[in-house]
């Protein structure tokens, strides 16, 4: 055994630092973690056991992870597979995530993974770590492995069990010195193997979030909270027209104002620096910045949206996927159903703006952030400020949730630009009608759909044509992607490829044709409607559509929802989906059982009085997760209002590892595309987002909440007790039943198809009226 | 600039500031407090929210000079002696929080709402809080934890 050495990380094990997760740093290991600015900063290496696990003489333990958390608890539930491989004690371990150069590159978070791809390698390692312990104890007590056992952390003789030894008597401050092996970080693997399902023991169990106590008392270290010796503040002058270009500053508007450091300003790009947030507040809104406007408009208004992009020329056109021949079925079908629906953009609005710490200091580049892709920030701000990588890192450290909005940091690389400006360390944030205006969007969506039923009212033929504006795609952290790159003329020659998508359904339909198109805005760069990655993409835009068409088509079929998507399922076809089919049929039964269906077709009844009540499912599978969704909703007849009272939600996304977590997990993602439903919308006139604020911009409040939320967790694996049943994703896949759930339950309670999103007061009232409902 | 004298959480300080600054920013970047936070800077979506006399007060858009000599309470005020407040042991107990960047809005606006009426009802809840917002949507789970923390309190 080498003894540790004084790296950074023995550093940090002296601090304490090691006994306590980033998450729940104190002010005194944060000034440790500071301290230790003097780089470089090379990437731990994947392959070293070491780089994943530490243990210590107490006989506890901490877990290195290459993600971070959006809120959802994935680092405890790290804690409880690691735990479990390595046979410790969930309270003796700790977990550290997503700080360049302490953790692995898992590729922070993104795309749901955390468990589905990188548990695999997490599992693994510490499976590896519990194997060469019990090899050293063999050593030690000179008696094979098989016949040692091990439990929390203390290795004895099964013949004998008063000989034992902790992890921590054996390696506690040492390394282990042990190289693992696999092409990159998810295929990361040593010789061990890891446990059969039946086996674990904290897993499936749900120890509370060990991130949550400091979020409630106050005590929680943001990386909104750093604060550095020499600190300076730094807030952005935006144009206020989309593409306008910089003429000229009048710096002589703020020079007067205490606490002014300086104007920074590089192509298009204006910021200004203070001593004081509120001087930088002030002088920002103080600076007199003359612009010129763009010769064209950027964008059409937010209004003319949809008609803008049916008649506009795609950019990217891939060829169809087509399954049998569907324009020949469409042609002979008893009855054919069209159908176009319309998607707004939609914003990230985290409830904190964009912002970031950057310290120049030593001749590195420290930047605290809580950017969920922290290693593509590093990557991007070394390229973009042409400094060698090692001597950039990113700190990363709990922030405001934007489900994918930090995918495009943008203040994280305009700190470090300002840092390596101005020589001091700079704290950037947004102000609310900047990050409302300008974060990046949810892609705008039109599809025109056409459904062909059969004399019996079987679905024979579907035709899907979807065109989403997802024209400049931002995605993680690329150098010349984010606003910043953008205004000071760092940018991509052509845009992103960008994409659409087409339903993530299994369902069993002979004749069928999904195509998809790009189509893009007149200003393709420097725009606020610059597209990301918000919340499973672009699942809520397409599932509502491709969900409520399948409505559509059962009601024309009269036949009840459910029971018309179960007969898709059912079908028999030449695929090979039985294991996606079997598994989406489960938890369609356990939505439907736990709501207690009523089989009748749509829309039911018509009601009296002011209130009208319905119910509305909708379906969908994510990679290998799978849900199915019912809304309850109430109908305000005078008003418009809807209200969802109840939702009812089976998901099946295998093994699961922390159930209450994974409960609170599907409430939000429901409750998020619950907001989209119902309130979110971009404005814009053709210069600007007219959106800015929680007035301009609304979303969910407590008043929408439902009564109600019922969650069934199902395992509907054809082999449910397979040893090595997986984990999979967890984190988006509600968000792409949600609205169509509710749009469906709006039609069984009033008759009347919302086709076009938000479903605000104001749209449902003026559908209602023009139905005479 | 000049001299302001605060009382926040039992402690008294003085502050060399220039008077229509925000409350927040003072406590933030000169007391060291961090339970209230930047959200919008509109007094729209609550995050900064402090307790002044027994009202919920947004403190991103309330000038410094108005609350000198004013007790003002932070989230970590609310502790006592070590021990969290039920509200916040609600929280706890209910696992409420997501990202929780919202939270120090949500558990301060529902003390002041548990101080006046210690039995809300549901309806009552949902108005008291109407106005404090969360972007991870963790309502149900507020709403849930500030029952429990009512059946606790009152």
């Amino acid at each position: 055994m080498t003894p540790l050495t004084t790296s950074r990380r023995d550093f940090l094990k002296s601090s304490g630092l090691l006994v306590v997760s980033v998450s729940a740093l104190s002010m005194a290991d944060l000034e440790a973690l500071q301290g230790q600015g003097a780089g470089p900063y090379p990437d731990p290496d994947f392959r070293r056991l070491d780089s994943w696990i530490v243990i210590r003489e107490d006989n506890t333990a901490t877990f290195y992870v290459g993600k971070t958390d959006c809120g959802q608890g994935t680092g405890t539930a790290f804690r409880q597979i690691m735990s479990d491989e390595l046979d410790m004690a969930y309270d003796r371990t700790s977990c550290v995530m997503g700080s360049t150069d302490v953790t692995v590159d898992q590729g922070g978070s993104g795309g749901s993974d955390a468990l589905q791809t990188d548990g695999w390698p997490m599992r693994r390692v510490a499976a590896e770590a519990r194997r060469v312990l019990l090899e050293m104890a063999a050593a030690r007590f000179a008696v094979p492995v098989d016949q040692l056992a091990v439990s929390e952390g203390v290795i004895s003789i099964k013949a004998d069990p008063s000989r034992k030894i902790t992890y921590g008597e054996l390696i506690g401050g040492r390394r282990f010195n042990v190289t693992l092996t696999g092409n990159n970080t998810d295929a990361t693997t040593g010789v061990a193997k890891i446990k059969n399902v039946q086996d674990l023991k904290i897993v499936g169990q749900s120890p509370q979030r060990y991130d949550i106590p400091a979020k409630v008392d106050g005590s929680l270290k943001w990386a909104v909270d750093v604060k550095l010796p020499g600190m300076v503040h730094a807030r952005n002058v935006k144009p206020p027209v989309a593409g306008a270009t910089l003429v000229s500053i009048d710096e002589s508007s703020v020079r007067g104002i205490p606490g002014f450091v300086k104007v920074v300003s590089k192509g298009n790009y204006v910021a200004v620096v203070c001593e004081r947030e509120e001087q930088a507040i002030r002088a920002a809104r103080q600076l007199k910045v003359n612009w010129q406007k763009p010769a064209t408009a950027p964008f059409p208004t937010s209004e003319g949206l949809f008609t803008y992009m049916r008649g506009a020329t795609p950019t990217s056109n891939p060829a169809p996927t087509v399954v049998g021949t569907p324009d020949a079925a469409l042609a002979g079908a008893a009855k054919v159903i069209e159908a176009e629906y319309d998607v707004p953009f939609q914003g990230h609005t985290s409830i904190g703006p964009a912002h970031a710490m950057a310290d120049p200091s030593n001749d590195q580049m420290t930047i605290y952030s809580n950017d969920m892709k922290s290693y593509g920030l590093r990557n991007g701000v070394a390229q973009f400020l042409q400094i060698p990588r090692d001597r950039v890192r990113v700190v990363w450290m709990e922030g405001p949730q934007g489900y994918g909005r930090t995918a495009a940091d943008d203040a994280g690389f305009e700190a470090a630009f300002l840092a390596k400006e101005i020589g001091r360390p700079v704290r950037m944030q947004w102000m609310r009608q900047e990050e409302t205006a300008w974060d990046t969007k949810g892609p705008a969506y039109t599809f025109k759909m056409r459904g062909g039923l059969d004399a019996q009212g079987n679905l024979v033929a579907f035709d899907y044509d979807a065109r989403g504006a997802d024209y400049n795609h931002l995605g993680y952290n690329e150098h010349d992607t984010v606003l910043i790159a953008q205004l000071t003329g760092m940018r991509k020659t052509t845009p992103a490829p960008g994409g659409a998508a087409t339903p993530s359904d299994m369902y069993a339909i002979p004749n069928r044709r999904m195509a998809v198109h790009v189509v893009s805005l007149p200003l393709v760069w420097e725009t606020p409607l610059r597209t990301g990655n918000l919340r499973d993409p672009n699942g809520p835009q397409v599932t509502f559509a491709s969900e409520s068409f399948i409505d559509e088509l059962a009601a024309a079929a009269k036949a009840d929802p459910v029971e018309f998507r179960m007969r898709l399922l059912t079908a028999s076809t030449a695929d090979d989906s039985g294991f996606k089919r079997a598994r989406s049929i489960a938890v369609m039964k356990a939505v439907a059982e736990k709501y207690g269906w009523d089989t009748r077709p749509s829309p039911g009844p018509a009601g009296n009085g002011n209130i009208l009540t319905g119910r509305g499912i909708a379906y969908a599978y994510r990679n290998q997760t799978v849900v199915a969704q019912i809304a309850e909703v109430e109908v305000n007849r005078r008003t418009g209002h809807v209200w969802v009272k109840r939702f009812v939600c089976a998901h099946d996304c295998g093994l699961v590892v922390n159930p209450e977590a994974l409960r609170r997990t599907l409430e939000g993602g429901m409750l998020h595309s619950l907001s989209r439903a119902l309130h979110e919308e971009v404005t814009f006139d053709t210069e600007k987002v007219t959106s800015v604020d929680w007035v301009s911009h609304p979303t969910l409040t407590h008043l929408d909440t439902p009564a109600a939320i019922d969650i069934v967790l199902v395992n509907g694996d054809p082999n449910q007790n397979r040893p090595d049943l997986p984990h999979y994703g967890a984190g988006e896949t509600v968000c792409k039943t949600t609205i169509a759930a509710v749009a469906n339950a709006i039609h069984d309670a009033t008759g009347v198809r919302l086709r076009r999103m938000p479903f605000r007061d104001v749209r449902v009232l003026q559908a209602l009226r023009a139905a005479r409902v | 600039m000049s001299n302001i004298t605060l009382k926040v959480n039992g402690k008294t300080h003085t502050v060399d500031v220039e008077p229509a600054t925000p409350l927040l920013y003072i406590l933030r970047n000169d007391l060291g407090l961090q339970g209230p936070r930047f959200g919008c800077g509109l007094g729209q979506c609550g995050a900064c929210t402090v307790i002044i006399r027994g009202e919920a007060v947004r403190s991103c858009i309330r000038p410094v000079s108005a609350v000198q000599g004013a007790e003002i309470t932070t989230l970590e005020g609310l502790a006592r002696d070590g021990v969290l407040h039920p509200i916040q042991q609600a929280w706890i107990d209910e696992q409420v929080p997501q990202c929780g960047f919202c939270q120090n809005g949500q558990i301060m606006t529902a003390k002041v709402l548990l101080d006046r009426n210690p039995n809300p009802t549901d309806a009552q809840i949902r108005q008291g809080m109407a106005g404090t917002l969360c972007r991870c949507m963790t309502y149900y789970r507020i709403q849930a934890a500030i029952k429990r923390a009512a059946k606790v309190t009152a």
